[in-house]
């Protein structure tokens, strides 16, 4: 369903992005980073609440006219950042839902592997069929 | 056809070949085009070819049955070892050597040729038996390499199939050839299969990874290259790993016959399940994996965490990528440690992966952490069925290439580990809200489960702690008596006298049950004000404790309990109460039992009531007309008698207005004290009598100060004589009640509903005088506010 998705470190840098389109990546790109700037927004916006009583899942950060851009953080400050066509309107917020869901398990599998570095550029192949049924699922 | 003979190893490989040409998986006929290219891989002339399928009858059938595959196999055979075909022949000629088919790609046989020179033993007069294998590894491997030699333009349709096949067919082969060494030392020949395929995987892993499910064969098959393998951990690794196998086992024949032997064991269930040998872990490397889990971790139960495995598999020089993804594909239940099983499987990835072979996209089945305790042979045997098990996730791991394939296996497993993951958090999140929810819930109800003083006792003390609560919730109650209120008047008054005759006994009924009554007479006033009392003096508001169903023994006491109850308000309200009473309520009808009974009840009741509301004037007001109104009421209760009751209702009324203004409570102490009418008339002045008689001191006290309070509560008196109107009429009623009673179940009923009647008129009476208590004391502040302003102005 989604037409990128990118995992960014607490330090706002991508630990793993890919979209399905090869071309314009760079637009995709460029939406990843300026959706960052609303999750913090999101984020701020609940830290009176104690961490753990704020979602995980942010939902909708900012439509444009081709996609929608959806966003999720988890308690470590990780974001996982999803642009979704916006002609897909068979999408429905609990699909979005699960999607990120399965996104953070196969996240946390990738950081339990103890030759993973923390940080580094997630190179799992588990990781990344994951994200490829995601996003084949689209097309 | 003659009966075809087949020795045991004939017969399996023949099956062999038939499955391997069985690409369609009938089971009964093998395509033409796979046998055609087995025979022309068997090198013969062909014409040789053509007369041996017409032998066989295919070419009379058209196809090629199991049956004539078999018979062609033979008599590929025998043209191989030069003997003249004939049908005869195929059970004619002894000791035949099984049917030789060997790659046409000369190239890769130049190449084998080459290697083979480095092993001596690259011979035998079973060359016949080993270049199968071999050959047959190469057959397969030819197809399948998708690089290197493919002349066959049908490679491409078989390069799907062969990576499948290619593991099928070439385990076997190994088999075969071990076991023919075993059988005949001959052959120094073992290692021509070994190195067979040997040379194969030096030229396949260059070239392309296809083969290395027949790579994986061999390297899962032989044990010494394991040892050095393992070796090569702590060393640096030898670069061509695959030769130092091949003279290793070419120097340690006896450990290949061992393995050799161990293998023939699983031969036949390795055929069936070919195609996950190449993961198979043979008991030698599944003990040396254990060994070096020990060495890790010596509780064969225990986990290896996560850093210490990176240590050691890191000792083993693959990139940490490789290194990620075998931890991915072994650590089963993603808990960041090794268990036994995990740990072997990571073991046996990391000496495939070393041997050359590349890593499977998916554990292979062989791989996977079993349930059952692997240290038993066992395993070995179990690992066939789970390899039969499932044929499409196995063909993941011998497929390099098929990307898709695993991603579609992997596909319907996430999808449906993400539905378990997806139902499970929803599970969860909706056990959150859930959560909330009660959480929300849970302060609401103390205060509501506990205004609901529906379980009208009969019990005194019962019915004291309902009026407690009652009391607690005054407002409350008046909705709930209400009802009771609607119920004829009739049952009221009956209930409010059968209330207010328990009420003496335990004090707490009539409030409990008559607060929202028009009937709260003097009765139940008083009833309320001693229970108030009572509960000042005695519990606190405790809401909580509905005291348990009483044994019902008052139901039998209608009579008598009304006689308490009569006693009890009697007394009360003859002392306490002084304007309120009006017109007692019907029928106090001066039960002279009561009389003596009465006072001492009332003094008790006096004595809390006094002792509670020592606070003066103002508290003390309200209540009084109210217990002047109930001890009416209980004197009419009381009395139960038709007679009394009517006679006294025709007095009360008379003494009502008499002495409503002045003495309402004197009257009715009079009647309490004396029990009869004369005294009632004679209120004023025996009322005071009474007050004085009454060995209460108490008493008089409330006397003086009804009579100060009576023209504050004139009004209030106002109020109640409505209130003793209504007991009046209750009282009424009451004489319809036959006396005697107690026994008869109506009787009871009726009792127990006037009771309620009278409890819930007690109980609004109770509100009533509460907000009559609040009322006086803010007025008492106000003045007290004054005082004090007016004190600093005198101090000056």
């Amino acid at each position: 369903m989604a037409v990128c998705i990118a995992v960014i470190a607490k330090e706002n840098y991508p630990l793993y992005i890919r979209s399905t389109p090869t071309e314009n990546e760079l637009k995709f790109h460029y939406m990843v980073h300026t959706s960052l700037d609303v999750v913090d927004e999101k984020i701020s916006a609940m830290g009176k609440a104690l961490v753990d009583q704020r979602e995980l899942y942010l939902g909708l950060l900012y439509p444009t006219e081709d996609y929608k851009v959806y966003g999720y953080v988890t308690n470590s400050k990780v974001k996982f950042v999803m642009v979704v066509d916006s002609s897909n309107t068979a999408l429905r917020d609990n699909e979005i839902r699960s999607m990120f869901r399965k996104l953070h398990n196969s996240y946390t599998d990738v950081m339990c592997n103890p030759f993973y570095n923390p940080g580094d550029r997630i190179q799992s192949r588990a990781f990344d069929n994951m994200v490829t049924s995601m996003m084949i699922q689209v097309c | 056809m003659e009966g075809l003979t087949l020795s045991d190893a004939e017969q399996k490989y023949y099956s062999d070949l038939f499955s391997y040409c069985d690409i369609e998986s009938t089971k009964k006929v093998v395509v033409n085009g796979r046998v055609l290219e087995l025979f022309r891989a068997a090198q013969l002339p062909n014409d040789v070819v053509l007369q041996i399928m017409e032998l066989c009858g295919a070419t009379r059938l058209g196809y090629f049955g199991r049956s004539q595959f078999y018979i062609a196999l033979k008599l590929v055979a025998v043209a191989q070892s030069g003997f003249p075909l004939r049908v005869e022949s195929i059970n004619t000629v002894k000791d035949l050597p099984l049917p030789r088919f060997v790659a046409s790609k000369n190239e890769q046989e130049s190449r084998h040729a080459t290697s083979y020179s480095s092993d001596s033993e690259n011979q035998g007069s079973y060359s016949g038996v080993i270049p199968p294998p071999p050959g047959r590894g190469q057959v397969k491997k030819g197809p399948g390499s998708h690089d290197a030699v493919q002349p066959r333009p049908s490679t491409d349709q078989q390069e799907p199939a062969s990576p499948v096949v290619s593991p099928q067919q070439s385990p076997p082969t190994s088999p075969h050839t071990w076991r023919k060494h075993n059988r005949h030392p001959s052959g120094g020949s073992s290692e021509r299969p070994l190195a067979g395929p040997g040379p194969f995987w030096s030229p396949f892993g260059d070239t392309q990874s296809g083969s290395s499910a027949g790579d994986a064969v061999w390297s899962g098959q032989s044990p010494p290259p394991p040892q050095e393998n393992w070796v090569s951990f702590a060393d640096t690794p030898p670069t061509s790993t695959l030769l130092t196998m091949h003279p290793a086992s070419v120097q340690d024949q006896t450990t290949v016959r061992t393995v050799a032997s161990a293998t023939t064991a699983n031969e036949i269930r390795r055929q069936s399940s070919s195609y996950d040998d190449p993961w198979k872990i043979t008991d030698e490397q599944r003990q040396y994996y254990v060994n070096q889990f020990k060495t890790i971790q010596p509780d064969l139960n225990g986990f290896i965490p996560g850093s210490a495995a990176k240590e050691f598999f890191t000792k083993s020089k693959l990139p940490i990528l490789e290194l990620s993804h075998i931890w991915e594909l072994s650590d089963f239940d993603k808990d960041g440690a090794l268990t036994l099983d995990e740990f072997c499987a990571a073991f046996h990835l990391v000496v495939a992966r070393k041997n050359g072979y590349d890593l499977p996209e998916k554990l292979p089945e062989s791989l996977m952490p079993k349930l059952i305790d692997l240290e038993d042979s066992a395993d070995v045997g179990d690992q066939p069925g789970e390899v039969g098990y499932s044929g499409s996730p196995a063909e993941a791991p011998p497929s390099k290439s098929p990307s898709m394939p695993s991603l579609n296996q992997t596909w319907p497993e996430l999808n449906q580990s993400s539905e378990q993951w997806e139902t499970f958090s929803e599970r969860s999140s909706s056990s959150q809200t859930l959560t909330q929810f009660d959480s929300n819930i849970a302060p609401a109800d103390p205060d509501t489960a506990i205004v609901h003083p529906v379980p009208i006792r009969m019990t005194p003390s019962k019915i004291h702690m309902q009026e407690l609560e009652l009391k607690r919730a005054g407002s409350d109650h008046t909705n709930p008596t209400s009802p009771l209120l609607v119920k004829t008047s009739d049952l009221s008054e009956e209930n409010k006298i059968n209330s207010s005759v328990k009420f003496p006994s335990g004090n707490t009924v009539a409030d409990g049950y008559s607060s929202s009554d028009s009937f709260p007479s003097d009765p139940e006033q008083i009833g309320s004000n001693v229970t108030r009392q009572r509960s000042h003096s005695g519990t606190s508001p405790d809401n909580t404790a509905p005291p348990p169903p009483p044994p019902r023994p008052q139901p039998s006491h209608s009579r008598s309990s009304s006689l308490d109850m009569n006693r009890t308000f009697a007394v009360t309200t003859g002392q306490q109460q002084a304007g309120v009473v009006a017109h007692p309520p019907a029928v106090p009808p001066r039960p002279q039992p009561s009389q003596a009974p009465g006072p001492s009840v009332h003094r008790p009741v006096d004595a809390d009531g006094l002792i509670t509301h020592t606070s003066t004037s103002p508290q003390q007001i309200p209540e009084q007309p109210n217990f002047a109104d109930f001890s009416q009421f209980e004197v009419f209760a009381a009395s139960n008698v038709t007679e009394e009751q009517d006679s006294e209702a025709d007095k009360h009324p008379e003494i009502l207005p008499t002495e409503k203004a002045s003495d309402p409570a004197t009257s009715l102490r009079i009647a309490q004290a004396d029990g009869k009418i004369e005294e009632k008339t004679a209120a004023s002045v025996p009322a005071n009598v009474s007050k004085g008689t009454t060995p209460l001191a108490p008493p008089p006290k409330p006397v003086r100060r009804r009579l100060k309070s009576e023209d504050e509560l004139r009004p209030d008196v106002d109020e109640h004589t409505q209130k003793t109107g209504v007991l009046a009429a209750v009282l009424a009623s009451q004489p319809s009640i036959p006396r005697s009673v107690g026994k008869d179940k109506k009787a009871i009923q009726a009792s127990i509903r006037r009771n309620k009647e009278t409890n819930t008129v007690l109980a609004r009476l109770n509100s009533e005088l509460q907000q009559q208590l609040k009322d006086v004391l803010e007025e008492r502040i106000s003045l007290e506010v004054q005082l004090e302003q007016l004190r600093p102005f005198s101090h000056l």
